[in-house]
């Protein structure tokens, strides 16, 4: 039954019957509570998970597990639809709405036996870098209550207050998600990455952040932000565990005739030995005004970590770059004037009590429903999508998009094999210090260097490479060609053990019980 | 004003319908009331036909005229989050996976058989649009349609009609198609006004619809309604679309604008809510007269939605399609170009069955109209303008030829009972032909009585009489149950003809005296005592004999 793919290592253990499948879903609840304060997760759905658990261990028991994610947890962004679980996409347009069906995605965690613990805090519908901007309130950094973090920013009072003050965002939209691997709540998350969505949150919360190729993971059933970019994303612990996951989700759909008509073909990474074959770009584009130094350092010496164990390293050039963010500022924000467009307050969702009449309701509805960021992004994409402005905007925009990706096919068709550049400008900001700014100069300064991936579809993915100076993890981004996730996964595998990502070291303090380690449970990953 | 315009219009359609008659050719150049500006009416169309198949366009949910409000409803044609456009059902695994999953088979090659029987060049790839819009049937907030690039460009349409309703002066004109394009058909709103509520139903919302969009290239109400009618039998002869306009499966707006002659073409306004071809012929003509009323009396012309009101017979502005709306249009990022193929491009390892063959199709159309008229009218020997009522009327062809099947009466002949007798009862009774209590069997017979000289065409009349009441008999225990047959015992004949001589002194001196008219009158005579039982050519022979005796 456990066809391809490495394993989970906690699937070796449940084989064994070391861990049962109910006491793994019983530990990550019980985390999940006690880490409560980090606002990872909107819904946790604590019964059925646990259902879902005891058919499982059913299931180990018979000794057929249905795959190698039988019987572990999982979490999923809110902007997933799940069966009888609310999908809120952290909106009040959606709250309270319940689902009639499973995404593809959802789907076929739950037929590989994955336990579905929740659903996980994000921006409103996924638009936003900070996880800061949905209803249910910000998602918190699992690292602003390490060890590392504390000994290096915190002041030494160490009280209440500063706590309060010091936390940093998990970056998003995708915070819940990179929150919960994070915080051992789970052992993979699905994420959505649309400009960064995936890896922007996974860079700043010290995880694995995969968002594959285009058409690769069916969309069906994600409520979209932008159905040309939008890629279901994955969070795991490390590469091979994101492997695994990729080779449960990836493949045609029929429910959505962007997916690739080929049969994917999950794999085992390799341990990579020898490099030396492996051509890495640099482009130079990617040094980009507001880098952080230590940043900009680690980029290099993660370059000379290739070039020493004999890899050809060259500095290369995507010159369409600079114009990428306002390029897909154009183009997101048109699919998602059209795309909100459904949210009207007939069929489903929230709908206002204003009864004047059928366009003052849709009105009232839309303005109660969305927030701030949501409906300026609506309003101005529909200034792009008029008649008037469709051919010096939208038009213009796509051209531009179709020149972004050429770049990158030129840049392989040279022979370059990965690009790696940094995932974000700097470590994680404290919260207090990003509300500083709006949502849309934060989208823009913190999706640079990862939505180009988006305008070309190509797979991307973030490797924790190490702590800042303030001790808040820091990655770098490995970019690879159409649908060859293989060979990117490998290099990132590679590169993954030579860094030695240090683990967090989570310190929870409880109201009643004082400090609470669990580092303990991150043994079992 | 209301009433002004209608007596104002009495006289205006009577001078404008000549000014069509005579200038049939071109657009009609009607004279102002003035007498000094002569106007020039435009109208063009855009007509919505439902593409008859099983299930909608993108969905696999069913179709179906009259189910259960909100029964036929998938996640995708309600808009739920996070759905996609897929048809899943209902065409096999292997056709889904070359049209990728996503389109209707059905819905495909009905517009290709509709491109092709217009005239048009198929696009061998079109692409899909969101046309934006609020409004309560339409639950995504837009409309996936074909904008920019349809299946099928650049038809015409070649349509007759006759002048001054003589059937005997039929002109045939052409209009210029512009394209057809593929697209969502959206939900029904019905409007509760006194509770002010409207209720929603979705059933509709998403099957697949065919938009034909006619150039301006007509001037009229008849030329309108001609071309919507030769559409509809092109649309059902495929099977494209039942093309009922009752139910709603063909939905024609009006485009209208008046101007003078060498000038630009006037401000249009688009006419809708037309339930019928009639409606069609009444609702552009009183727009024209409206326009150009409008325009006599120094008002503009506003570029506005109005709604024919059928009760009232006029057109009035639409209140929630005010103001000129952006639909701001948008490639429809979920779905690929829609691909199609000839024998050319057909790839080696491909069948039909696989995928849509423009040539595979072109092959297999069926007879057209048009063809069909010219047939009729070469195999029967009967009048175009026979055939056009004949393709007018649903099943009267049919009707006909198994009429001619049976009988040993010549299809001319045939023909005007089928016309002056089936049909003008039919339409007395408003019958279609399927309902005619007559059948094409028990009509034959009929007919072969008269053929064979059993009856006289009196009597035959007498007997359809009975025949429509359908009661069950068969013409010949009619004609029994009358004693309706021809008196075929000569003798008895000659004796009647003796007794009509006998009594009519007076005419028969006159036809010796050389009045040969007035033995019609004998004639007549001789049929009223023998109940139109005797041949009138024979009791002509035998008066004729006796009277020279």
């Amino acid at each position: 039954a456990l066809k391809g793919g490495s394993p989970f290592q906690v699937s070796a253990a449940l084989k064994e019957g070391r861990v049962t499948p109910t006491e793994l879903c019983q530990k990550c609840l019980s985390l999940i509570k006690s880490t409560k304060f980090l606002n990872a997760y909107i819904t946790v759905a604590e019964e059925t998970a646990l259902k879902q658990a005891e058919e499982s261990e059913k299931r180990y028991g018979r000794g057929q597990p249905l795959g190698v994610l039988d019987g572990i947890p999982v979490a999923v962004k809110d902007n997933f639809n799940a069966a009888g679980i609310e999908t809120t996409c952290a909106s009040k347009m959606l709250k309270g709405y319940i689902s009639p069906y499973n995404a593809t995605v959802v789907q076929k965690l739950l037929d590989q036996g994955a336990v579905l613990l929740g659903k996980t805090n994000l921006d409103e519908f996924a638009m936003g870098s900070g996880s800061t901007d949905g209803i249910f309130g910000p998602v918190r950094n699992p690292w602003s209550y390490s060890r590392q973090y504390k000994e290096k920013s915190v002041p030494k009072s160490h009280s209440q207050e500063d706590e309060e003050s010091n936390w940093v965002i998990t970056g998003g939209s995708s915070g819940g998600s990179a929150a919960a691997v994070s915080s051992f709540t789970c052992f993979a998350a699905l994420g959505s990455d649309t400009g960064g969505s995936t890896r922007n949150p996974a860079a700043h919360c010290g995880v694995v952040g995969l968002k594959p190729t285009y058409g690769l993971i069916s969309r069906h059933g994600l409520i979209p932000l932008v159905n040309s970019m939008d890629v279901p994303g994955i969070l795991t612990r490390c590469v091979d565990d994101a492997a695994v996951v990729l080779g449960t989700l990836a493949g045609h759909d029929p429910k959505d005739s962007t997916t690739i008509q080929d049969n994917f073909k999950p794999f085992d990474l390799p341990n990579l030995t020898d490099v030396s074959k492996l051509s890495i770009g640099i482009p130079k584009e990617y040094h980009a005004p507001g880098l952080s130094s230590e940043i900009l350092s680690l980029w290099s010496k993660a370059a000379d970590l290739f070039k020493n164990a004999g890899a050809k390293v060259i500095e290369v050039s995507l010159p369409h770059t600079r114009y990428s963010i306002v390029c897909y500022h154009v183009l997101c924000t048109a699919e998602v004037a059209s795309n909100m467009a459904r949210f009207d307050g007939l069929e489903y969702g929230h709908r206002s009590d204003m009864n004047k009449s059928t366009e003052s309701m849709y009105a009232a509805t839309r303005r109660e429903g969305f927030n701030d960021v949501v409906r300026g992004r609506i309003l101005s994409g529909n200034y792009f999508l008029l008649k008037q402005n469709y051919e010096n905007y939208f038009i213009k925009a796509q051209k531009v998009r179709r020149l972004i990706a050429n770049d990158f096919v030129k840049v392989f068709g040279s022979g370059v094999d990965i690009l790696l550049t940094p995932t974000t400008l700097s470590d994680a900001v404290p919260y207090m210090e990003f509300i500083k700014e709006d949502n849309r100069t934060r989208s823009a300064q913190d999706d640079i260097l990862t939505q180009a991936a988006n305008m070309a579809g190509l797979p991307a993915i973030n490797v924790p490479t190490g702590l800042s100076e303030r001790g808040l993890p820091v990655g770098l981004q490995f970019i690879g060609q159409s649908f060859q996730e293989k060979q990117l996964l490998t290099v990132a595998k590679w590169f993954e053990k030579q860094v030695k990502f240090p683990m967090i070291q989570l310190e929870v303090k409880r109201h009643d019980h004082g400090a609470f380690q669990h580092q303990k449970s991150a043994s079992f990953s | 004003m209301a009433a002004a315009a209608r007596g104002y219009s009495g006289v205006w359609r009577r001078a404008w319908q000549r000014a069509v008659a005579c200038n049939a050719r071109g657009g009609a150049v009607l004279a102002g009331k003035s007498g000094l500006a002569p106007w020039v009416p435009v109208v063009g169309l855009e007509i919505h036909a439902q593409i008859s198949s099983n299930s909608k366009l993108f969905s696999g949910s069913q179709v179906q005229f009259a189910a259960p409000p909100n029964s036929l409803v998938s996640f995708f044609d309600a808009s739920l989050p996070g759905t996609l456009p897929s048809h899943q059902n209902g065409s096999s695994a292997v056709v889904q996976k070359l049209l990728t999953g996503v389109l209707n088979r059905r819905c495909v090659e009905a517009a290709v058989m509709t491109g092709l029987a217009l005239n048009c060049s198929i696009n061998k790839k079109s692409l899909f649009d969101r046309k934006h819009y609020f409004y309560a049937d339409l639950p995504a907030g837009y409309q996936i349609t074909q904008q920019r690039v349809p299946i099928a460009v650049n038809g015409s349409l070649s349509y007759s009609l006759c002048i001054d309703n003589k059937m005997s002066q039929m002109v045939t004109k052409t209009v210029r198609i512009k394209q057809i394009q593929l697209e969502q058909d959206s939900g029904k709103s019905l409007h509760d006004d006194t509770r002010s509520q409207t209720l929603v139903d979705l059933n509709r919302a998403g099957v697949g619809l065919m938009e034909v969009v006619m150039e301006p290239d007509m001037c009229c109400g008849e030329e309108a309604a001609a071309a919507v009618r030769e559409l509809q039998l092109i649309l059902q002869t495929l099977g494209s679309s039942q093309a009922v306009m009752a139910e709603g499966q063909l939905r024609v707006d009006a485009n209208v604008s008046v101007h003078h002659p060498g000038e630009h073409y006037g401000v249009r306004t688009e006419v809708k809510n037309i339930n019928s071809i009639r409606f069609l012929a009444k609702a552009v003509d009183y727009e024209i007269e409206r326009q150009i009323e409008e325009l006599e009396n120094g008002g503009t012309i506003l570029n506005e939605t109005r709604a024919f009101d059928s009760k009232l017979g006029c057109t009035v502005p639409m209140r929630d399609k005010e103001g000129k709306q952006d639909y701001r249009f948008m490639p429809e990022p979920n779905l690929p170009p829609l691909i199609l193929y000839d024998a050319k491009s057909l790839p080696a390892n491909m069948n039909h069955q696989q995928v849509v063959n423009i040539d595979w199709i072109h092959e297999r159309l069926p007879d057209l109209p048009s063809v069909k008229r010219a047939k009729l009218v070469e195999q029967y020997g009967i009048l175009p303008e026979h055939s056009f009522t004949l393709l007018n009327e649903d099943g009267l062809t049919e009707f006909f030829e198994n009429v001619v099947k049976q009988t040993q009466m010549k299809p001319k002949k045939v023909i005007g009972w089928i016309l002056n007798d089936l049909l003008s009862y039919l339409k007395q009774h408003s019958l279609t032909v399927e309902e005619s209590p007559v059948s094409s069997v028990l009509l034959a017979d009929l007919l072969n009585l008269l053929e064979k000289k059993e009856i006289s065409s009196t009597a035959a009349k007498q007997v359809l009489a009975e025949l429509w009441k359908g009661e069950g008999k068969t013409p010949l225990e009619i004609v029994k149950e009358k004693k309706l047959e021809l008196i075929q015992d000569q003798k008895e004949l000659e004796q009647i003809c003796q007794a009509v001589i006998d009594g009519q002194e007076n005419e028969v001196m006159a036809i010796k005296a050389g009045n040969r008219k007035v033995l019609n009158k004998l004639i007549g005579l001789v049929q009223r005592e023998t109940q139109g039982r005797s041949n009138p050519v024979l009791v002509k022979q035998l008066l004729e004999k006796k009277l020279s005796e």
